[in-house]
């Protein structure tokens, strides 16, 4: 399987404090994979070299081809869609207006081509369409944002901390959504998360960062076995 | 910037908090308003009259302030130029029906001209500094003002032109009020102007991605919108609304020359504020509101001569503001990304 | 400290250029920068407010106007001796400054602005509905008239006073106040700072040094106080001195002011042209090349200079 995304020894930084220390990493076509580590360790900031909404350095390649210094415009018309930390869903718009942003990237006018897929697996979408989604409770503006994501039908997911702040049921829930994605749509999904356990179930492979560079890497297997890894971020 | 407050500042906000409870049923206030409106227009003809010229007078006002809220709020600046630049598409007009063009082909060829100028300042002037001053962008707004007024009357002269008018002299009568078709068509061009702009911002591709550039550049970016070009888009359209202000500011027996949009700007500026600097509906409501207003004032009372007429309409604003320090349709907002 | 003795040094050279320019300078050239005297007591007072305390005015063209017709007011009624009424000016345009500067405290950002734009273009409206009082506009014509030399010394004097106040207060606690405010107002309060303290005092000093400026400007112009000299175009003016000497320092308040004190002039004998609209166009067209080559000012470009270009 070809690296839809490659990582090599990419640095950022944020004016003179440089987060990440050259980092390298691998999303095959079609798998899942996790990015874990402390906070401050670059989670983030790895998502953001990718969609370059922060200083960075290094190669990073997408498709085989660099990405150089194209802007985040630039990139999500390539087919990556980064859902941020804080969502990135605009409060003050509908959700209807939300979803049809997600689709801004795509050919035509408006949403109408296959606004069915989006909603077979967000069906209670239809019901809130007018509805301000600053007005949407916390899981399901991260669901909002998750569908507006899939809108754009990207060829990379990338979700930042998508469980933060929601109750486990939810969390639950979204974990179940991303897996079927990727499942059923062959999305491919970059998935940054501070918890451990639901991300090593969901992804095949994991990186787990630490302060800028990557200290482990592997199968999901392998990490939940790992001494440190059960010790550091599983808790036992 | 947050905006603090002390135990003085309390104070001071507690005792304007009680008036403001007065004003807070905004729609409720212009409900009444239009209320007292019709039947003031049924008592009297005179009445009736102002208040229509001063609806047609205030639609220029209201075209000119949405320009400025447009600018505002995608790029978080007062575009002191938008007076000028409107004046300068004017006598761009004039030029065309000089040469020989039909009215109102060389209205639409201006409402062209308009836009490409407001891309170009945008691309050529603004977004060099974008990013750095705040200041810097007002000054640069200051300067072309400067620069448009000095250019326009090299070129065409400072001296007064006359300009043909659109509309005729014809005066309809509605209901024993006699209207004058000049202020029926002032009224209905920028009205359509309005509701075309609306339907681009809330029906188009375009429109929604001017809106989330305004709203949250960062967000707007990460999907796929081209926030530098909808910037320039909106500046734009911005000068299109300036142009239909400038072409439709006075109809009939137009007399044109270079400061003729001054006075205008400044009405415009209070409007938009007036109604909010971040709200299209306060801007419209606020022209309107201003031009019926000032007119029945300038009518009934007479220590409001024509040289106060400026000045009252910002004591108006002043007091507005004291009690409503957002306008009465904004709401103090920070700004997200 | 290589700073500082880069600095003082700077000053004592330009001092000395100041104090020994006349000797050199036809008298139409000494009237000239007389009025670069005038801009710098104004754009000084309007950076205390704008650059310091972070409250937009582009309304201090009506507080020169008080200044202004304070003396002439004052010397056509009572013979007042000048420089006295140049004092007056400033105590009367402070309390004014104050009496603006209170209910500004509820306005922010852009409001404010557009406020005080309301203040420049009413304020001279007043002298036309009082005209009895205040001379219509026919103006008011103060009892004596003075020299270009005598303006340029008592105005470069003024300046220099006013500088060092400037300087003084600044350095202080009302600096470090109003520094604070402008970076953050929230902060600032939890420091306790008392906001409509300093933030109204900052418009009363701005306000005052504006009509010093004021009361100069009325005698530049041989003493006659005149409505339309005090239009909203002096407003922006003493905005467009500011934003290009650089906000939030002292150091380029010299180069602003003699761009806006000289170069309307200058640009006059433009050839192509020609005349007043020439005048508009170059200098129109210099404030968007300085803004867009210099966002910051010449204060920043000096501090770029000073710190040999970190960011």
């Amino acid at each position: 399987m070809t690296a839809l995304l490659e990582l090599r020894d990419v640095e950022a930084r944020y004016g003179p404090v440089q987060v990440l220390r050259g980092v390298s990493l691998e999303v095959p076509e079609g798998s899942v994979v996790a990015v874990l580590g402390a906070n401050g360790a670059g989670k983030t900031t790895t998502l953001r070299a990718i969609s370059n909404t922060v200083r960075r350095s290094g190669e990073l390649l997408f498709a085989g081809e660099p990405l150089g210094h194209r802007g985040p415009e630039a990139i999500a018309r390539l087919g990556v869609a980064h859902v941020p930390e804080g969502r990135g869903t605009f409060a003050e718009l509908t959700v209807w207006e939300n979803l049809r942003l997600g689709a801004y990237t795509r050919p035509g006018s408006s949403l109408r081509s296959d606004p069915g897929r989006v909603l077979s697996y967000f069906p209670w979408l239809e019901d809130r369409r007018n509805q301000e989604a600053g007005t949407l409770s916390g899981g399901e503006q991260q669901m909002l944002a998750l569908a507006r994501a899939f809108v754009q039908r990207p060829r990379l997911l990338m979700l930042d901390e998508p469980s933060l702040g929601l109750a486990p049921v939810l969390v639950t829930e979204i974990f179940r959504i991303i897996r079927e994605l990727n499942e059923q749509e062959g999305l491919t999904v970059l998935v940054v998360e501070q918890n451990a356990h639901l991300a090593l179930q969901l992804a095949q492979t994991a990186y787990v960062l630490e302060v800028g560079r990557v200290a482990l890497s592997g199968p999901s297997e392998e990490l939940a076995a790992h001494e440190s890894v059960r010790r550091s971020y599983l808790g036992y | 910037m947050a905006a603090a407050e002390t135990r003085t500042g309390t104070q001071l906000r507690n005792g304007a908090a009680s008036l403001r409870g007065l004003v807070r049923p905004i729609p409720l206030l212009l409900a009444g308003a239009v209320v007292f409106l019709a039947l003031g227009s049924t008592f009297s003809t005179i009445f009736a009259q102002q208040t229509v010229a001063g609806l047609a007078q205030g639609a220029v006002y209201s075209s000119l302030a949405l320009a400025l809220v447009l600018i505002y709020r995608a790029t978080e600046v007062i575009n002191f130029a938008q007076g000028e630049m409107a004046m300068a598409t004017t006598y761009v007009a004039y030029q065309l029906i000089l040469w020989g063009l039909p009215y109102w082909g060389a209205f639409f060829v201006t409402l062209a001209v308009a836009f490409v100028f407001g891309t170009v300042v945008q691309l050529a002037l603004i977004r060099p500094v974008q990013h750095k001053s705040v200041i810097a962008i007002v000054i640069i707004t200051v300067g072309l003002f400067i620069l448009i007024d000095g250019l326009v009357a090299w070129k065409w002269g400072a001296d007064i032109k006359f300009m043909p008018s659109p509309f005729g002299q014809t005066v309809y009568h509605v209901g024993g009020v006699p209207v004058a078709q000049e202020d029926l068509g002032t009224l209905l061009v920028v009205v359509i102007s309005v509701v075309l702009l609306w339907g681009l911002f809330r029906f188009t591709k375009l429109g929604l991605g001017m809106r989330a550039a305004a709203l949250r550049p960062d967000a707007a970016r990460l999907v796929g919108v081209r926030v530098d070009r909808m910037l320039a888009v909106g500046w734009g359209l911005a000068a299109v609304l300036g142009a239909v202000a400038g072409l439709m500011a006075e109809p009939a027996a137009f007399v044109l020359q270079p400061s003729f949009m001054q006075p205008i700007l400044l009405y415009a500026f209070s409007a938009a504020v007036l109604g909010g600097l971040e709200s299209p509906i306060g801007a419209v409501v606020g022209g309107l509101a201003l031009g019926v207003f000032l007119n029945l004032v300038g009518q009934y009372v007479p220590f409001v001569t024509s040289e106060i007429r400026l000045p009252f309409a910002f004591l108006v604003l002043l007091v507005v503001l004291l009690i409503k320090p957002s306008g009465l349709f904004g709401r103090a907002r920070v700004r997200r990304v | 400290m290589r700073v500082h003795a880069f600095r003082l040094g700077t000053i004592a050279v330009v001092a000395a250029v100041i104090a020994l320019l006349p000797f050199g300078l036809s008298n139409y050239h000494v009237g000239l920068f007389a009025q670069v005297a005038v801009f710098f007591i104004a754009v000084l007072g309007l950076n205390i407010l704008t650059g310091y305390s972070g409250q937009i005015s582009i309304g201090h063209g009506a507080f020169m106007a008080i200044g202004g017709y304070t003396t002439a007011v004052m010397s056509r009624d009572h013979d007042t001796n000048l420089v006295l009424t140049m004092l007056m000016a400033f105590v009367v345009c402070f309390a004014f400054g104050l009496v603006v500067g209170l209910p500004a405290l509820r306005l922010s950002g852009v409001y404010l602005a557009l406020v005080t734009f309301a203040l420049a273009v009413s304020v001279p409206q007043i002298p036309l509905k009082f005209s009895k009082f205040l001379g219509g506009s026919n103006g008011v014509q103060s009892a004596r008239t003075v020299s270009n030399l005598w303006l340029y010394g008592v105005g470069w004097t003024a300046a220099a006073i006013l500088f060092v106040l400037a300087w003084l207060l600044l350095r202080g606690r009302l600096g470090r106040a109003l520094r604070s405010i402008r970076d953050s107002e929230v902060a600032a309060v939890s420091s306790g700072v008392e906001l409509p303290v300093y933030k109204t005092f900052a418009f009363g000093i701005s306000a005052a040094y504006a009509g010093v400026a004021g009361s100069l400007f009325v005698l530049a112009t041989n003493g006659f106080a005149q409505p339309n000299e005090f239009g909203i175009l002096l407003s922006l003016e003493l905005l467009i001195g500011a934003a290009v000497a650089g906000l939030g320092s002292l150091w380029g308040v010299l180069a602003g002011a003699a761009f806006v004190a000289l170069l309307p002039t200058i640009s006059k004998d433009v050839p192509v042209v020609g005349s007043q609209h020439g005048q508009d166009v170059v200098f129109g067209l210099l404030v968007i090349l300085v803004m867009l080559l210099l966002p910051t000012g010449f204060a920043g470009l000096l501090g770029r200079a000073l710190r040999g270009r970190s960011p």
